[in-house]
């Protein structure tokens, strides 16, 4: 008996009940579909959640003023003034800090020819592109130099040229007014999309922080910054930047013992791993369900196969006569058992990839479906059959033929 | 093997135990079967015949006494070696055809090659051959349960001797067919022992039957009352009683 005649005999039996055979996968065919989905659903989660968090800037660390204290009454955090564009260059000589801008940022309106736009308008460096990871889409972002010279020029997001340039002209070289100071435009940034908070992060005009603060808030001389960004060299660094940024600016702002921080330092990897976490303890909840459905589907296919091997006894008895082994027999129903969750679980790996396409569809993040995911589940199935299967085959080859062959 | 009995029964006993009872089936049966023989059993039902075919079958073992097949003690066997000599050397035809359902009757006569180890070019050759041999070459592709009975008996008894057994044992082959289908099945059988030399040992309670055979061994109680040639049988009335 080679194992090519068992398939054989497996698959004229499964063939034969074919109408029984699709009911009996089904459970294994949901089963192995939802383990797909599940573990999908899970990883493009995590990739949309991380792929927001990373698109905030690399190895992003933000410093912002803290909240003061006037008579009692304490403003919130970022409410003080007290970040200064020196406190910027000094961070930026800490080991491990790959860049740092400083931000200077309003909301005004601004006008463009006959158009005009409320928006958000940003002082930073020329290494905010660095630290954004941001893109141009055509033109050039200003220099080291423009920050010397608090050049007027300007650099649009995407929505900031949409409401300005509806007519869909080249906005490169033209003339933007700020609070009535022209900016000349010289690049466009590649369109970012949302924030993880939802906020529209195209709605921005940026331009250098030494234009902002001299020529449209007036704050140069001792002026302030409301944010400095700072990039790590690496991710694994992020923590010891931290600590040096706050041991820094409690020096230079001459904070001793246990006074408040009249600053703060934030961190995005910590809220990063907040959110992948709990994406991945849903990933273990809806993987657990998954496997449920799995065993349901497998004492499914066992019942059906019990059922099968009592119709089909006079068969057995039958087969045993004309000289099979009780081997053979129970192989002969294993096998059955086996291409039934086999064939049940590939067309449940079908299902799951359209199911997590569409699923992907609806959840606008990347399809991701992980070939190990789509192994186990086929795997764990293909496993099922032979536990489930092993009963009733045995069942099927301990038969006593004569009896077997008397059964009505 | 010329001279060598296909099958020889030596003081065979076969009990079984039914709730704390111990029926005795089979009560110290001598018997031998020549090759190239046809014989009847015959006797009531409740007679032990079916049983003595299930011993001589190699479905079940006797509980005493020696069972020497093709001139081989079967005593000592495994089940798997009992499988082999059955799917190698025996055929079976039951009362009730037990073809298998929804299957074509072609693939029914190459079932007992499958477990033979039969090469498969040759399976679907010799299975066309059997069904020549039994006159419904025509039924090959024919779903097995879409035939008549008669039909489905000869698609049977090619599945029995499509393997060329030493012996073709057949359990009221004719207990389920019209008093037609059972003269042209017992025509089949008898073509079968006297063109092809097979060797048939049928069980029936139908004398009609029973006479078609060469010869005719009665039982009853699980002993053998009469062995003899058919003339003889009939003659003493040995049927009737």
């Amino acid at each position: 008996m080679n194992v090519k005649v068992l398939l054989r005999i497996a698959w004229d039996a499964i063939v034969r009940n074919h109408a029984r055979s699709l009911l009996t996968m089904l459970g294994m065919i949901i089963g192995v579909a939802a383990v797909v989905i599940t573990i999908s659903i899970g990883v493009g989660a995590r990739e949309a959640v991380s792929a927001q968090i990373t698109g905030l800037g690399s190895n992003l660390v933000i410093v912002i003023p803290g909240s003061v204290n006037l008579n009692g009454v304490r403003t919130g955090t970022g409410g003080a003034s007290t970040l200064t564009p020196d406190d910027g260059l000094a961070i930026a000589k800490l080991p491990k800090v790959a860049a740092v801008t400083p931000g200077v940022g309003m909301h005004t309106q601004v006008v463009a020819g006959e158009n005009n736009w409320y928006t958000s308008v940003n002082g930073v460096a020329p290494t905010f592109t660095y630290i954004r990871e941001w893109r141009m889409a055509s033109g050039s972002f200003f220099t080291d130099a423009d920050d010397a010279a608090s050049a007027k020029v300007c650099v649009l997001g995407q929505t900031v040229i949409e409401n300005l340039f509806p007519d869909g002209e080249n906005p490169l070289g033209k003339t933007v007014l700020i609070r009535n100071v022209p900016f000349t435009v010289i690049g466009t940034l590649v369109r970012k999309g949302q924030s993880a908070s939802g906020a529209d992060q195209d709605d921005v005009i940026l331009i250098p922080y030494t234009a902002s603060m001299q020529r449209l808030t007036g704050t140069w001389f001792g002026g302030f910054v409301s944010v400095i960004a700072v990039s790590a060299a690496d991710q694994q660094s992020i923590p010891l930047v931290q600590t040096e940024i706050v041991n820094l600016l409690r020096q230079r702002h001459r904070i001793i013992g246990g006074m408040e921080d009249d600053f703060d330092v934030r961190n995005l990897q910590d809220i990063a791993n907040a959110a992948a976490s709990s994406a991945t303890t849903m990933e273990y909840l809806l993987a657990g369900v998954a496997v449920v459905s799995l065993i349901v589907g497998g004492i499914g296919i066992m019942n059906i196969m019990l059922v099968s091997v009592t119709e089909r006894t006079r068969e057995i008895g039958l087969r045993i006569a004309v000289g099979a082994r009780s081997l053979s027999i129970l192989l002969q129903f294993l096998i059955e058992a086996v291409v039934l969750s086999g064939v049940g679980g590939l067309i449940g790996v079908v299902l799951g990839v359209i199911g997590s396409g569409a699923v992907a569809i609806f959840g606008h993040w990347p399809m991701a479906i992980p070939i190990e995911g789509v192994l186990l589940a086929f795997s764990f199935a293909a496993l099922t059959g032979i536990f489930f299967g092993y009963y009733p085959a045995s069942k099927a080859a301990h038969l006593d033929p004569i009896e077997a062959l008397r059964f009505e | 093997m010329p001279g060598v009995p296909v099958v020889r029964l030596v003081g065979l006993h076969k009990t079984y135990a039914m709730g704390d009872q111990d029926v005795v089936a089979i009560d110290g049966v001598d018997f031998t079967l020549e090759a190239g023989e046809f014989v009847a059993i015959m006797g009531p039902s409740g007679s032990g015949k079916s049983t003595l075919m299930h011993v001589i079958g190699l479905l079940t073992r006797p509980s005493s006494g020696q069972y020497f097949f093709d001139g081989q003690d079967v005593s000592a066997l495994s089940a798997d070696e009992l499988a082999d000599l059955r799917s190698r050397r025996l055929g079976f035809v039951f009362q009730s055809y037990n073809l298998l359902p929804r299957t074509t009757a072609l693939e029914n006569v190459e079932l007992p090659m499958i477990y033979a180890g039969v090469d498969e070019r040759e399976q679907q050759k010799r299975a066309l051959d059997a069904l020549e041999v039994v006159g419904v070459p025509q039924m090959a592709q024919h779903i097995s349960n879409q035939m008549s009975g008669g039909q489905q008996q000869r698609v049977a008894i090619a599945r029995a001797l499509v393997n060329d057994p030493s012996l073709i044992l057949a359990d009221e082959p004719t207990g389920a067919l019209d008093t037609k289908s059972s003269a042209e099945i017992m025509d089949l059988f008898t073509r079968l022992n006297a063109e092809h030399g097979m060797t048939i040992l049928l069980v029936t309670h139908e004398p009609d039957v029973g006479r078609r055979a060469k010869r005719i061994v009665t039982f009853r109680d699980g002993k053998i009352v009469a062995d003899g040639p058919t003339a003889e049988i009939l003659k003493d009335g040995a049927l009737q009683g």
